[in-house]
């Protein structure tokens, strides 16, 4: 037994996905990837953040040395058979960046889709990347890789012009190939790189193709690879397998923070085959097959001690009366004023205060964390479900007392994550018992432990106040998150008077990252907030937004999905109601109207459409955007209508499929989608602002179908219970 | 501890020594490394793991190996014949109906079982045919869509 295990180190969600990643330093050896990837042409791309970061002396641990920069976002190589290889630590999860961003290289380099191959998330193979997280693909990997693919281009332009003794301004890329608009010769990139072993390292500054001349991206294009996941031949994180592999299980805490008291393993340590392994709080087995790895772990006799912990009911108030003065290492506490509040408040002619509540919810990736582990000699190899690989590989570097450059983590796209596979719990407890059997072991979480020991969104309570004159026009605004987050807390309203913070709190619960962060609760309690005061006023809630917001590109998105919706209309049926909600996060602007039946007997709410107008920038796949924006409404109804984490004393009373209710079929309203498609500014992601909208434009729309004002997610988990 | 010695998958029999009591899909997945069958829950709740028992769709996860050992057992592996996919494959593909595709393999097997039953349904009825189905990424209504393409396709050709 190995005591050299300190499970507890590194098992901290990266909360608010801003901890100051290490600048990773890659020294580019020309003939070592030569080596590795064949002759050809290599294109290396230097992030110009990175090296403005180093310039002013800020890089962190990035800064030390003297040599030129060396922070890489992605390399591209050709092949001598003409084939495109590109590297990128971000990863696959679902969002389809594997297509996005094959288009983006397509696009540039002018060589068919079928031609690239795109390696993800390999902590070898693939430059450092802080993870995929926060919709930064779009904005900062698509970039790039815009930027290799058309450096490339250019390459392989001056190879042919001093192959033929030319004017490089005469040669045409197109298709995988390089003509002479004079001559008419032609030569394919594959013939042009033969042979060669010719690298380019460029900053990220090369002119692009603009927008409004894209012919790949800007169109639709199909899942990369869709086939092998209609066949099953896909291998996601839980199918990997090694030969001689031993399946491993974990024995649970009975709850949160519990310790263990006795453990007697006697009878799983008989069962032919079992390892058990016991370090600290860690107790788990490996055995020949998940069976008997659970056969194994309930044969383990385990007395916990744990302390008194309280339970949803006192959920709001513990986390109003638990803060975190000054926040702790992964949470920053935040402030904005601006103005005064107080003079607002003294001319005003309404004041209005309120407070907003959501619960916990889990994720539900429907692959659970899953992590292969194997060990050769000192070095690690794990195959692991995670959004953030390289994160997993120093948590593994920690946990196990060993250097970064010793361990490999591998990330085949999986099975979703909705920022909930950032940690790498699984991959830790795979290693560790793979190294106390010495063979391979693969963990699987049943769907129990991935509703209990995974970390949920955080649960979160928002005072809202303000000022405001009997015409509609706010003065003055203050708003308090206590503990989910300050992502989204600042108001799209024109405001002149302003006091706005984020109050880190005590959880109860493990929280962490899920998809839009905070912004889903702040959303909800801004944008519910807006309605009540309207109300207050007697305005429409459209006109009343309006009045109060400056920023065109938000005025647009609320404007056509009102017109796509329908707003103003006369309601048709008994129970219906109409809402709205909107904002701007993470360089999306989002308006979502919703339209709910509600039963009045029964109290059953039924949201009947939901129809969201959206605008990031020029839009890189519209497929992939429409079914980006179509999925973020239907996840965000669950954590609006019925999702929450149930908790008592250290434990989840609901953590299993039959217990937790998600969306299903016929919980799915009608879906529309207007996408504004802006070719003058920048991409942007849109995985997260997509869904602000949903959570707000419902409960809006349930207040003007019932009269009841409903302030706490989720807003109907047993129906509308009519006050 | 009865055993199964042979089971029919996909058209071929595969010889194994597989506990009785053992669920269907650990044996797929962990025996025959058929892995396209997906764990989800565990309890019958999401269809992640659905496959075809003589054609009809069933939850392998809450199927005992032992009750299906005599009967013909198509998973995601067997559906296309060589190169050329199964109509719902193909509708699939075509709907982009699909964002992780974690769940699709079992939302193919509910909807081919559904439509070896019938092919005239209604959107609102294929929605309850699939509500066993859960897709955490919300491609439903590209779900639905692709049954309904993948029905036309297969009346149009009396499959």
């Amino acid at each position: 037994m190995s005591k050299d295990f300190n499970f507890e180190s590194g098992l901290e969600p990266d909360r608010f996905e801003l901890a100051a990643p290490p600048t990773y330093h890659f020294d580019v050896d020309r003939r070592e990837f030569f080596r590795f990837l064949g002759a050809g042409v290599l294109i290396v791309c230097v992030l110009k953040d990175a090296r403005a970061l180093q310039e002013s002396g800020a890089g962190g641990q990035g800064a030390q040395g003297t040599s030129l920069p060396k922070e890489i976002g992605a390399w591209l190589h050709i092949g001598e058979n003409g084939s495109v290889t590109v590297y990128t630590g971000k990863v696959e999860v679902g969002q389809n960046i594997r297509t996005s961003l094959t288009q983006a290289v397509a696009e540039e380099l002018h060589v068919p889709v079928t031609a690239i191959q795109i390696v993800m998330g390999d902590t070898k193979l693939t430059p450092y990347d802080r993870g995929t997280f926060g919709s930064r693909t779009t904005p900062e990997m698509n970039l790039q890789l815009r930027i290799v693919a058309s450096a490339a281009r250019d390459t392989l332009i001056v190879l042919a012009a001093a192959q033929w003794q030319v004017d490089s301004k005469r040669l045409i890329a197109a298709d995988g190939r390089i003509t002479d608009s004079e001559s008419k010769r032609t030569v394919e990139y594959a013939a042009l790189v033969k042979g060669k072993q010719l690298t380019e390292t460029l900053p990220v500054e090369d002119p692009l193709i603009p927008a409004a001349h894209w012919t790949v991206a800007g169109q639709p294009l199909p899942k990369v690879g869709g086939r092998d996941f209609v066949t099953g031949k896909h291998r996601y994180p839980c199918d990997q397998n090694l030969p001689d592999m031993l399946h491993g299980k974990v024995l649970r805490p009975s709850s949160f923070g519990a310790t263990l008291a006795s453990l007697d393993t006697q009878d799983a340590e008989k069962i032919p085959g079992v390892v058990v392994v016991h370090d600290g709080n860690f107790v788990g087995v490996a055995a020949p097959s998940a069976e008997v790895a659970s056969r194994a772990v309930a044969a383990i006799r385990a007395e916990w001690k744990s302390q008194p912990q309280i339970s949803n009911k006192e959920l709001f108030d513990y986390l109003k009366k638990n803060p975190v003065e000054g926040g702790g290492p992964l949470d920053s506490p935040f402030r904005y004023e601006a103005g005064s509040m107080d003079k607002a408040l003294a001319s005003a002619d309404h004041h209005l205060q309120q407070t907003y509540t959501t619960n916990y919810i889990a994720h539900c990736p429907l692959e659970p964390r899953a992590a292969l582990a194997q060990w050769s000699g000192d070095d690690l190899t794990v195959w692991t479900g995670t959004q953030r690989p390289f994160g997993v590989r120093t948590e593994l570097a920690a946990a196990f007392h060993m250097p970064e450059e010793r361990v490999r983590v591998l990330m085949p796209d999986m099975g979703s994550g909705y920022g909930g596979k950032h940690t790498g719990e699984t991959a830790i407890e795979a290693s560790r018992l793979a190294r106390a059997a010495r063979r391979p072991v693969k963990i699987l979480w049943t769907r129990e432990e991935e509703l209990t020991w995974a970390y949920f969104r955080p649960a979160a309570v928002i005072d809202i106040s303000s000022a405001m004159r009997k015409d509609g026009k706010i003065t003055g605004w203050e708003f308090h998150n206590y503990n989910s987050g300050a992502a989204g807390i600042s108001t799209v309203y024109d405001i002149e008077n302003q006091r706005i913070q984020f109050h880190p709190a005590r959880s109860p619960l493990r929280q962490g990252s899920y998809r839009a962060l905070a912004a889903t609760a702040n959303h909800f309690a801004r944008e519910s907030y807006m309605d009540e005061l309207a109300h207050l006023v007697k305005m429409d809630p459209l006109e009343f937004r309006i009045k109060n917001l400056k920023n065109e590109r938000l005025r647009t998105v609320f404007e056509t999905a009102a017109k796509k919706f329908g707003w103003g209309q006369a309601k048709t049926s008994a129970g219906q109601g109409f809402g709205m909600g909107g904002g701007f996060e993470k360089g999306g602007n989002v308006a979502t109207f919703a339209e709910v039946s509600l039963d009045r007997k029964s109290g059953d709410v039924k949201v009947a459409r939901l129809v969201t107008a959206f605008e990031c920038g020029a839009i890189v796949n519209p497929d992939g955007l429409r079914n980006q924006l179509e999925g973020a409404n239907i996840m965000a109804l669950g954590g609006t209508l019925f999702e929450t984490i149930e908790f008592e004393n250290g434990q989840i009373r609901n953590g299993r499929f039959s217990d937790y209710r998600l969306p299903r079929f016929s919980d799915v309203p009608v879906i529309e989608t207007v996408m504004i498609d802006r070719k003058d500014i920048p991409s942007a992601g849109a995985g997260e602002s997509s869904l602000v909208g949903v959570a707000p434009a419902i409960a809006n729309a349930i207040f003007d179908a019932s009269g009841v004002r409903l302030r706490s997610l989720p807003l109907v988990p047993n129906g509308l219970r009519m006050a | 501890m009865a055993t199964v010695r042979q089971l029919n998958v996909n058209g071929r029999v595969y010889t194994t020594d597989a506990d009785s009591d053992a669920s269907l899909l650990f044996v797929l997945r962990d025996h025959l490394d058929l892995t396209g069958s997906k764990y989800g829950c565990g309890e019958g709740q999401c269809g992640a793991c659905t496959v075809l028992i003589d054609g009809k769709s069933r939850r392998s996860c809450i199927t005992r190996v032992g009750d299906v050992a005599q009967r013909q057992i198509t998973t995601i592996e067997g559906l296309a014949q060589g190169d050329r996919l199964h109509p719902v494959q193909q509708a699939f593909l075509d709907e982009g109906a699909m964002q992780c595709a974690y769940c699709t393999s079992g939302m193919i097997m509910t909807a081919v079982s559904l439509l070896n039953a019938r092919r005239d349904s209604s959107a609102a009825e294929i929605a309850r045919s699939m509500e066993g189905n859960i897709c955490r990424c919300g491609t439903q209504p590209r779900i639905v869509l692709a049954i309904q393409r993948a029905a036309k396709v297969m009346n149009e050709s009396k499959q």
